[in-house]
């Protein structure tokens, strides 16, 4: 527990050189090596004069293209941090027994465990899940950019900024001591008085705006932006899925800005919601944030489903099985996502009708999901299939999912929950449906749409080994906690006093040191993709013979996408284009109208993050002013009328031509 | 899959093999919806290697059907046969939940003994404190800190709260889990059948001594508990308020305390959050709001017919109504239900 400053300084508020941790070696080497590392990266960037190109053709770019890239940057960054909080986990839990008690005290472990279900949902997964969606969406469906080409950018740096935030707790002050969704009372104010939990709301509600308008914005691109002929049975399942995601997010996310909004009115106000005084009540909470949590498993992994569907459909070079029963699935998955919340605390005392209400509705998830695995099954039934890496990673995830489904429905049966609830059974559960099935979809995402985004293909090598690595290391690490959770060993201890059960946590370590070197090998597939990139390159823009319109364009696309919008008469577009016979169209070029980039989106971001972190430390004079100024720079942003721009017909034909030229040198 | 699941069922996995009926009961559950639900995933992941392998491309006598994507038959299998097995699984839930509730006064003693005529639970509260456990035997008049003791072969009723944040109360060889929360009571039906001493923790992280949070469950024979019994009677010490208030701060692996007395109304000052003296107690709070809305409301009413008939009579019963507001008598406290975790209706 750090001590602060009593007497509110309106500057620095509870702010004081006691906030960073120079009494913890490990958090002072991290901070050294960030300090070292980043340094010597600002200083490239300097060096080589890019901080102009970056700002000018990424940070205010409102290209879906580019936004989707940087949501996958950021989330591959933050990957690396959750997992470093998973190593850490591990080895604590490997060592952590009798009378040894291991290298992470309870204050930090706390932390820790729950840094990394933060980090893990809110800033590795949603925005990879969110630049997948934005970079393929808008591709799929024929459209030059989403439908609020600003918003994008301003969602992305929201989230950015969110992540900000808990990466500066890390080095000012410290993170929540509450697990990754912050229960009161002992997220209350009087069983944590410290930074650490302000850090987890203001951090969660920051990102939480991006991410809505991200939504919001998703949605009306899908609705609104089709191209001619594409029909909603006509739309490629993944932007099907991404429709039901961002559904989900724009019902679940408010819920969660709500029940935050009061934890902090709590804290900050002294209110009642969720106090054990007062009329206060903490199951309101409990409720409330797994009302808006239970649909959040669905926004990541409905996405996850799309891309397998695509995936499966291309490597088989077949149709997919079961179109309209697929779309079906998704759509009731989505609205049954609503209606199982309680099953995360059937042990809080509900009667046993509540609890069989919820315990049968999650378990009737399980029919279109279980509809969704056959419906992949024979898409491969009498296909041809190629075992590039997506696919591998398909075959993967269908195996390692099934077998965390079924431990999804025996913990959804109240009284084995009963016994298997907080368990680490429950962890072995949900790590092997969210790395089974989010994770595995997302590298299969990354491996197929890569080359569409950079005009080169990912190395084959180092992804085979990243691969095998991943899944290999899955498995050890994830099976014997299973079985320790059978044993009764229970979530978020930091020291286990049955030395017994120390094999069982060191066979989880080396599994994930296997992980790690997946990890490793994901990194080393970038860089020697990279440096190969000339061997590499696909230079029809459709790499694997793909199904879907975003093969119909060069890799990477230009600005606008398409020269001339598509018209779409089949599921299939893309395919039926290439079967039909579709020729290319070489002249007549157009000028294109696009939205031009601003750097508002930033600067508003960047002005709430600091809103965010001044009311965090009751700096209030700081609060005030941040928002004061993102008050003002929202109001002269909307007198910027310099919003959009034309990409003449004279480029727009030069562009065409060079992808004629390449198309032409290629055959 | 069978065989992992086979070889935990057969080591010294608690959860599987319990000794008391309910955790038997809940762990049987476990492996019967696994077995039922194999039925349907070994054959999936074998048809996915299968599928895979047989049509690799390099296959080329494997059939190629690459518009083949609609199977009307197939469909009704896909969405058929997890619907006949969510079926059966549905069914199960709902009779099992029902019969396992923890509210649920116990039927049987184990499978093969149902409860002897005359034989009522023995109830123990138990208070999830920061970050050790309190059991109070009402029955006994004692209370231990860190230890529960109980008979074999009864049922035993606990009542369980908490001091300041959630906890869970766990035995895994007994039952299962259910939350300990603070102004607040769950309650756990359970019985054990062997004698022994078993583990019991917290399972619902609390805050920096989670970990440690654990206490030993000693089941004896009915004759051992009550020489227990004794033996606690006299070895002294009384939990008086003043001295829970000391107890419930924050401490880390607290030995073993025992306690000769207790005083009887400790539990319920606890539940209601007025240990401290000086505090009203939640219950008597919200019995004087409601009574104070009661009257409230009826006064309205009351007014609300009077300007209607501008009845002299009735004006007088209006403001006689107004008095009671002002002068509600304290009445006794009820003891707040929170049967289904909430405020009683």
């Amino acid at each position: 527990m750090q001590a602060y400053p009593t007497e509110t300084d309106p500057i620095f508020g509870r702010l004081s050189w006691e906030a960073i941790p120079f009494h913890e070696p490990i958090l002072l080497a991290t901070f050294a090596a960030v300090v070292i590392g980043g340094g010597a990266l600002l200083a490239a960037l300097t060096y080589f004069r890019v901080w102009g190109h970056l700002w000018k053709n990424w940070f205010t770019s409102i290209d879906h293209k580019k936004i989707g890239i940087m949501y996958m940057i950021l989330g591959l960054v933050m990957l690396l941090r959750g997992f470093a909080d998973a190593l850490m986990m591990r080895a604590q839990q490997a060592v952590a027994f009798g009378d040894s008690a291991g290298f992470l005290p309870p204050h930090h472990y706390d932390q820790v465990f729950t840094a990394h279900g933060v980090i893990m949902i809110f800033f590795v997964a949603m925005p990879l899940v969110t630049g997948l969606m934005n970079y393929v969406v808008p591709l799929q469906i024929g459209a030059r950019d989403v439908a609020f080409p600003f918003l994008n950018n301003f969602s992305f740096w929201m989230t950015t900024m969110g992540a900000v935030l808990v990466m500066a707790s890390l080095f000012v002050g410290e993170f929540a001591r509450t697990g990754w969704l912050a229960y009161p009372p002992l997220s209350g104010i009087l069983a944590s008085p410290d930074v650490g939990v302000d850090y987890y709301i203001w951090s969660l509600q920051i990102a939480g705006v991006g991410t809505l308008l991200s939504g919001v914005n998703l949605i009306v691109t899908i609705i609104k932006m089709r191209a001619p002929g594409m029909e909603m049975m006509k739309m490629p399942v993944f932007t099907w899925t991404a429709l039901c995601t961002n559904i989900l997010i724009v019902a679940a996310f408010p819920v969660l800005t709500a029940v935050l909004g009061m934890l902090s009115m709590d804290r900050l106000l002294g209110t009642h919601f969720f106090t054990n005084e007062m009329g206060g009540n903490a199951m309101m909470y409990v409720n409330l944030i797994w009302i808006w949590g239970h649909p959040e498993v669905y926004i990541l992994i409905l996405p996850c489903f799309g891309i397998f569907s695509e995936v499966v459909s291309t490597f088989c070079s077949k149709r997919l099985f079961g179109y309209t029963s697929m779309v079906y699935a998704t759509c009731v998955i989505m609205i049954l996502s609503y209606l199982v919340w309680l099953h995360h605390f059937f042990t809080m005392g509900s009667g046993a009708s509540v609890n069989s209400f919820f315990g049968i509705t999650t378990m009737i998830i399980s029919i279109p999901t279980g509809a969704k695995l056959f419906n992949w099954l024979f898409t491969m039934y009498r296909g041809r299939i190629r075992f590039e890496l997506p696919m591998m990673w398909t075959i993967a995830f269908m195996v390692t999912f099934t077998i965390g489904g079924m431990t999804g429905v025996m913990l959804a049966i109240p009284p084995a929950d009963f016994v298997l609830h907080n368990s680490l059974f429950l962890i072995a559960h949900f790590h092997n449906v969210i790395i089974g099935g989010v994770l595995f979809g997302l590298f299969a995402g990354i491996n197929y749409w890569f080359p569409k985004a950079f005009g080169f293909k990912l190395d084959d090598f180092w992804g085979k080994i990243s691969f095998w690595c991943w899944v290999i290391g899955f498995y050890i690490a994830w099976m014997p906690v299973y079985a320790l959770g059978f044993m009764g060993v229970t979530r978020r201890i930091s020291h286990i006093e049955d030395p017994s059960l120390q094999p069982y946590f060191v066979v989880a370590f080396i599994g994930v040191l296997l992980i790690a070197a997946g990890i490793g090998a994901m990194l080393m597939q970038f860089v020697v993709s990279f440096v190969r990139r000339k061997k590499l390159r696909d230079i029809t823009g459709d790499p694997w013979d793909g199904r879907t319109l975003e093969w119909a364009t060069s890799s990477p696309p230009p600005d606008y996408n398409f020269a001339f919008t598509p018209v779409v008469h089949d599921n299939d577009t893309w395919a039926d284009m290439k079967k039909n016979g579709y020729a290319r169209p070489l002249k007549d070029f157009v000028a294109i109208h696009m939205p031009a980039n601003t750097g508002a989106g930033f600067i508003i971001a960047a002005l709430s993050a600091l809103v965010g972190f001044a009311t965090i430390w009751h700096m209030w004079a700081v609060a005030a002013v941040a928002f004061v100024a993102m008050v003002v720079v929202i109001i002269v942003h909307t007198f910027n009328y310099k919003r959009d721009y034309y990409i003449s017909a004279e480029e727009v034909t030069r562009t065409e031509e060079r992808h004629t030229a390449l198309l032409g040198s290629h055959v | 899959m069978l065989l992992p699941l086979l070889w935990l069922t057969g080591c010294n996995t608690v959860v599987l093999n319990p000794s008391g009926d309910i955790a038997a009961q809940q762990a049987h559950l476990v492996v019967v919806s696994t077995f039922l639900m194999l039925l349907i995933v070994v054959p999936v992941i074998f048809l996915t290697l299968l599928f895979a392998w047989r049509y690799r491309k390099n296959n080329t006598e494997a059939k190629y059907d690459p518009d083949w994507d609609h199977s009307t038959k197939l469909e009704l299998v896909i969405w058929g046969v997890p619907l006949l097995l969510i079926i059966v699984l549905g069914a199960i839930t709902w009779i099992s939940t029902h019969l396992l509730d923890p509210y649920r006064p116990l039927q049987r003693i184990d499978e093969k003994r149902a409860i002897p005529a005359g034989m009522t639970p023995m109830t123990v509260e138990v208070v999830a404190l920061d970050w050790k456990w309190l059991f109070i035997y009402p029955e006994q008049g004692i209370a231990t800190v860190n230890e529960l003791v109980t008979p074999i072969d009864r049922p035993i009723k606990f009542k369980i709260t908490a001091s300041s944040v959630m906890n869970a109360f766990y035995i895994p060889a007994m039952a299962g889990m259910i939350y300990a929360m603070p102004a607040m009571e769950t309650q756990l039906n359970a019985v054990m059948n062997k004698s022994g001493t078993y583990e019991g923790f917290s399972s619902n992280y609390s805050g920096a001594g989670f970990s440690h949070m654990r206490f030993k469950y000693h089941a004896m024979p009915n004759g051992d508990f009550d020489a227990w019994v004794a033996k606690t009677k006299a070895g002294g010490g009384e939990l008086t308020r003043a001295y829970y208030i000391q107890l419930a701060k924050p401490s880390e692996k607290d030995p073993v305390r025992r306690y000769a007395a207790v005083d009887p109304s400790l539990y319920s000052a606890i539940v209601n959050l007025c240990v401290e003296p000086g505090t009203a107690c939640m219950a008597k709070q919200m019995h004087d709001d409601q009574n104070r809305n009661a009257a409230a409301a009826a006064q309205r009413k009351a007014e609300h017919q009077a300007s209607k008939n501008g009845n002299v009579g009735d004006i007088a019963k209006v403001a006689q109504l107004g008095a009671e507001v002002c002068t509600t008598a304290d009445k006794p406290t009820i003891s707040m239900k929170s049967n289904n975790a909430s405020v009683s209706n």
